[in-house]
């Protein structure tokens, strides 16, 4: 187990170079970020020349990477074009961000599990239909009309809640937004969840459970369900990283200033620091998460053993 | 399982573009909004207004855009002051600007302001503020507001390093007064000192400058309260502000909005009292939402489709097909169904808050900005039809709903041509990659270019974008008429004779075309209930201070 951790640690060096290696280059092919400082009019030559020196952009690409990686090690991500340092803006946007994504992971985790189990035990009736039916539904429309919709409904006809998030953005102001990120990968869940459960109801096992006369709730909890959480497992752990990278429609929409806003601002001005170091920080959790979704998997199914 | 995660932010990306619509159909029902807070009329009620994030540090040299620019416009009084309504400079901190000989100039600065830390306004704290942002060593984007004084060569030249640290024209000869001289004749000279580049600067400035970008001190009617980077700034009225346009509001909160479909949002559910730039999309809607809370007035934009003059199909003695352009494209339908009234066919070059005694006459573009689908084709047929048969548009569309626009000037274009895909659009996806392809010069046809005025002079409207080589001639048009029109203008003392030199050079873009005028931008904003006397400058950017809460 130790072994098999440390080698998936060493595993992620090399995607983690590699990674923030194409991400560099591909912000580094949007061109040359300077002119778009001043506005309609075309740069002074001069002064062009003096921000690309401080910014490190006179040199060829390679040499910026190395440079950047250097900075990198050293514990810092470089300064975006308003002066502040990336670090700065990472320490005030992914808190917010991760508060974000954990209200939607539990929301679709605990209420895409009970509706999954919910509607795999009862297949084909009508709970099942309707919850089907739904759930076709929520994944075909899109987030930005989920939430323009629930924005409007619950912030300005109802003014149940403030239709934008303040700059505190706490747990509470962002329920709805959390809602609105977790709606589609919900409906996966709740899909998965039952798929799952319909295939193993069959099963020997569960056979063998319930001629044991095991009640009927210690059968579904730790036998059916734990066997066919596999796969919900899985989608969770990457939908962490999607939907902590995702989030710039709905960050847009409730105007939350976290990853996402800082992600966009970054894309729209070229900014190469903002952008290859929120991306960084994101393989980061993408790799972390799915590495703690192969532990789980061991966790879950006892056969499955690492080495 | 991956495939489904990993589609899904593409999907969103690729959704957003149409966002705007279905916020349309959401705020179609209308709701007043309006919150209740405190106030009551006294001058001490606190407003929030929606923001963006500024680009550049705070630094009145560095900031070149509109949002750094609204916290200038509150922090900051320099010698001359645009009148919120007229556009006209006025004197602020200026005693009084004299000059002989339309180069030497003498300014004295008013006794008695202070900046808000205390320290007195002098003329160093002009001419010190003046040669830091001159500096090249300083990188400040608006160094070239000073580029007419003399010594700026020295300062900062185009290569190599500055060979002086200060400007040799400017000289303090006392406690109050300094002396300019510029290295040409510039008759309306003083009144480009209303910008905020040449605003004065505090010795605090200099002495920990980290401290002073994190909060901005000046001498203006606020002063800031607290700056979190990329959220909030809070502004408060100063109370021993000095100046005849004292704050009638106790501050003003500025909230950093990534969309303004979010402030309007915000604006109609009673949590924001002000939102400039109203979203395009809401604008069909705006009237019934806010009814007289809604104001429309015209800013100093422009904006215009220049032609590239290093092609040879739309260079030299094409300028019957760039008119034929220009008349194939309906401006009237466009602005009216597309920006519902927030721009105005263009007739000329410069805008509608010059005024006409500043400039602005309808009309000089003459029957080439009128739309006139016969003679269009007739034009462009003369001049041997389009080059190579088809044409593009070219436009940066991450902003200003220009995807649109470009869309239904291309129709008109063609339906004045009578053919279907004679002109395709261009889109450029970031306004950064737009402007280097327009300084690698690798426009194919034309493209838009917009001009928003440094200040209220028609000069601005034409020489920084038409003359030769000038810093916002992206069409690399070139013509010696025009430019020794502008010259004999420039040293022109009268203001009347000198705006009229300028009109006879604009005639010169009538007939030659190097830009076709499409339409005058306005500005837009909506407010809450509790406020009154919401006001737009020239700039776009709200009068703060005169602004009534409760």
């Amino acid at each position: 187990m130790g072994r098999y951790v440390i080698r998936r640690l060493l595993q992620m060096i090399p995607v983690f170079i590699g990674s923030t290696f194409l991400i560099f280059i591909m912000v580094y092919a949007l061109g040359d970020p300077v002119a778009a400082l001043f506005g309609d009019r075309a740069p002074d030559p001069a002064t062009a020349a003096r921000i690309r020196a401080e910014l490190y952009l006179d040199q060829p690409l390679w040499k910026q990477y190395l440079h950047y990686m250097g900075q990198i090690f050293r514990g810092d991500f470089g300064t975006a074009f308003n002066g502040q340092p990336v670090l700065d803006l990472m320490v005030t946007a992914f808190p917010i961000t991760i508060r974000l994504t954990l209200i939607a992971v539990v929301i679709e985790m605990i209420i895409g599990i009970v509706l999954g189990v919910v509607s795999g035990l009862r297949r084909g009736r009508s709970v099942d239909t309707t919850l089907l039916f739904l759930t076709l539904i929520v994944i075909s429309v899109p987030t930005f009309v989920t939430g323009y919709l629930l924005q409007f409904l619950f912030g300005v006809k109802w003014g149940i809640v403030r239709p934008s998030v303040s700059t505190d953005a706490t747990f509470g102001e962002l329920l709805l937004p959390g809602v609105v990120l977790a709606l589609v990968s919900l409906a996966y869940v709740t899909r998965l969840t039952r798929t799952s459960i319909v295939e193993n109801v069959r099963g020997d096992y569960v056979r063998t459970a319930r001629a044991k006369g095991l009640p009927r709730r210690r059968v579904i909890v730790r036998h059916l369900l734990r066997n066919s959480l596999i796969p919900v497992v899985t989608f969770i752990g990457t939908d962490i990283g999607a939907l902590m990278g995702g989030a710039i429609v709905t960050e847009r929409i409730f105007n939350i200033h976290g990853v996402g806003f800082q992600l966009y601002q970054g894309i729209l001005r070229n900014n190469a620091p903002t952008v290859v170091g929120f991306v960084t920080v994101l393989v980061i959790v993408f790799l972390l998460a799915n590495l703690i979704v192969d532990l789980l998997y061991a966790v879950l199914d006892p056969r499955i053993r690492y080495a | 399982m991956r495939g489904v995660t990993q589609a899904r932010p593409q999907a969103a990306g690729r959704a957003r573009r149409f966002a705007c619509a279905a916020a349309v159909a959401l705020a179609a029902t209308g709701c007043g909004g309006g919150g209740n807070g405190g106030g009551g009329g006294d001058g001490t009620g606190i407003l929030s207004s929606s923001w963006g994030d500024p680009q550049n540090p705070l630094e009145p040299a560095n900031t070149n855009e509109v949002q750094g620019g609204k916290v200038l416009d509150m922090i900051f009084r320099g010698l001359k002051r645009y009148d919120p309504e007229t556009g006209e400079a006025k004197n602020m901190l200026a005693e009084k600007i004299e000059s002989d000989d339309s180069q030497n100039f003498t300014v004295t600065v008013k006794k008695g302001w202070k900046f808000s830390n205390g320290e007195p306004v002098t003329a160093k704290s002009f001419v010190d503020a003046w040669n830091y942002g001159a500096h090249l060593d300083n990188a400040q984007k608006n160094a070239y507001f000073f580029e007419y004084i003399e010594g700026y060569d020295e300062v900062h030249p185009e290569e190599g390093d500055p060979s002086a640290k200060t400007l040799s024209g400017l000289k303090v000869t006392g406690g109050q007064t300094f002396t300019v001289k510029l290295n040409q004749k510039f008759s309306t000279w003083p009144e480009t000192l209303g910008y905020n580049a040449f605003a004065p600067l505090p010795k605090a400035f200099f002495d920990d400058h980290d401290a002073w970008v994190k909060k901005p001190v000046g001498n203006g009617p606020y002063q800031v309260e607290s700056y979190q980077k990329g959220s909030v700034m809070k502004l408060r009225k100063w109370e021993d502000y000095k100046g005849p346009d004292k704050a009638r509001n106790g501050g003003v909160d500025l909230k950093v909005y990534t969309d303004n479909n979010a402030a309007y949002t915000d604006l109609l559910s009673g949590n924001l009292d002000l939102a400039d730039d109203i979203p395009a999309a809401q604008l069909k809607n705006v009237e019934s939402d806010l009814g007289d809370r809604y104001i429309n007035e015209p800013a100093g934009i422009i904006q215009t489709l220049a032609f590239p003059f290093y092609d040879k199909g739309w260079g030299e003695g094409k300028e019957k097909l760039r008119q034929g352009i220009s008349r194939a494209i309906d401006r009237e339908k466009i602005t009216e169904q597309i920006y519902h009234g927030t721009r105005t066919p263009a007739s000329d070059w410069t805008s509608p808050v010059l005024g006409e005694k500043g400039g602005y006459q309808a009309g000089i573009c003459g029957e080439f900005c009128d739309y006139d689908p016969k003679a269009a084709k007739k034009l462009i047929d003369e001049a041997g039809g389009l080059p190579g048969g088809r044409m593009t548009l070219t436009s940066n569309v991450d902003t200003g709903s220009h995807r649109v626009w470009l869309d239904a000037a291309c129709n008109s274009i063609n339906n004045a041509l009578g053919k279907d895909k004679a002109c395709t659009v261009n889109p450029v996806g970031t306004f950064a990659d737009y402007r280097n392809q327009i300084g690698d010069e690798r426009m194919t046809g034309p493209f838009r270019a917009g001009w928003q005025m440094d200040y209220p002079l028609i000069q601005n409207f034409l020489q920084p974008l038409y003359y030769t080589n000038a810093s916002s001639n992206d069409g690399k048009w070139s013509n010696k008429e025009f430019d020794k029109l502008v010259d004999e203008a420039n040293a022109e003392r009268d203001t009347e004779k000198a705006v009229r030199k300028f009109q006879d050079a604009e005639k010169v873009l009538a007939e030659q075309m190097p830009a076709i005028p499409l339409w005058y931008q306005n500005g837009s904003a909506g407010f809450s209930e509790r406020l009154t006397d919401v006001k737009l400058n020239p700039f776009s950017v709200p009068v703060y201070d005169q602004i009534k809460v409760g």
